[in-house]
């Protein structure tokens, strides 16, 4: 059975949201997002710190879901549209924000996406830090311009691991759900 | 060689990068999805100040946000920052790094850039 992408995010798009987007990401999207998760800190006057590290999150989450969404075969698009993405972002307690998102993905990506989240997730700080500096150095750029660092340097920032999960939409589709703690 | 001066916009930094006085400003935001297009008049206009450059050449970074995919093309400028300080004997050239006082990650960034680099940086703390 396909993944209930609606029911997933109503349960997700619960609480105390900053913002929530169901529908098609692009890069004039993102500025506009981003304009709005700034003014939305600013106004519950978080400390600086936290402030920054959420808007930083933000950039490199968004941009990252711009980067990596595969668009899923026409009658999928043609219920979703294109360049569909849906994220929650939202405060948990105290110095503690979460942002979880969704997007399609090809099956052929699940393996690397995996590897590159598991590796991330078992390293310590300071591995977490060569490992960004290695990517950081490699000259590689994809076609999109995204430099492959963005999963590494949101990570080394949070200090928190992953929460993903890859659920199965059609035989070669899967809505890949990551969920990025973020707190001082 | 004429001054490169790029007006900053919501998602790029303001550059300013004058041949005369050996001075290369880029501040602000850098956080375009696509970097390598927004960087490359300020990589070809490096190649061509690495011919004659100034006798001091003062760089000043101070960057509120940047993006991963900035964070490479960034890399780019200061390598070929770190070409004309070799070329010059390994002196006249030195990157300032502003940070915010609280914001430590951007320190980080630029300690990074540091250890990869063979090229004098300072860390200079910004007061809010």
């Amino acid at each position: 059975m396909e993944f209930d992408i609606e029911e997933w995010y109503k349960g997700v798009d619960q609480g105390d949201v900053i913002l929530s987007h169901y529908g098609a990401i692009s890069p004039d999207a993102i500025t506009i997002m981003l304009n709005e998760i700034e003014y939305a800190i600013n106004e519950r006057n978080e400390k600086s710190k936290l402030r920054k590290k959420v808007y930083n999150v933000m950039i490199e989450a968004l941009q990252n879901l711009y980067h990596h969404t595969d668009d899923p075969p026409k009658n999928v698009i043609d219920k979703f549209g294109e360049n569909f993405a849906t994220f929650v972002l939202k405060k948990e307690s105290d110095d503690n924000y979460s942002f979880t998102s969704g997007n399609f993905i090809n099956k052929n990506r699940i393996k690397f996406l995996k590897d590159r989240m598991d590796q991330i997730n078992y390293l310590n700080s300071e591995e977490l830090k060569i490992l960004y500096k290695l990517i950081l150095n490699n000259n590689e750029f994809s076609d999109k311009g995204g430099g492959g660092l963005g999963l590494v340097d949101i990570a080394k920032r949070t200090g928190h691991e992953y929460n993903y999960s890859f659920n199965n939409y059609t035989d070669k589709y899967y809505y890949f759900c990551l969920k990025i703690t973020i707190s001082t | 060689m004429e001054t490169l001066s790029l007006q900053g916009s919501p998602k790029t930094p303001t550059v300013e990068m004058n041949a005369e006085n050996g001075v290369i400003e880029i501040k602000g935001r850098s956080i375009p999805e696509n970097s390598i297009d927004f960087y490359r008049p300020v990589v070809e206009w490096l190649d061509t100040y690495a011919e004659s450059p100034a006798k001091i050449t003062q760089v000043n970074i101070q960057l509120e946000y940047f993006n991963t995919s900035s964070s490479k093309c960034i890399l780019d400028v200061f390598k070929k920052l770190e070409n004309v300080f070799k070329k010059n004997n390994e002196e006249g050239v030195t990157i300032n790094w502003y940070y915010e006082e609280d914001d430590e990650d951007m320190l980080e960034a630029g300690e990074d850039y540091q250890s990869i680099l063979k090229i004098p940086f300072k860390m200079i703390e910004l007061e809010e």
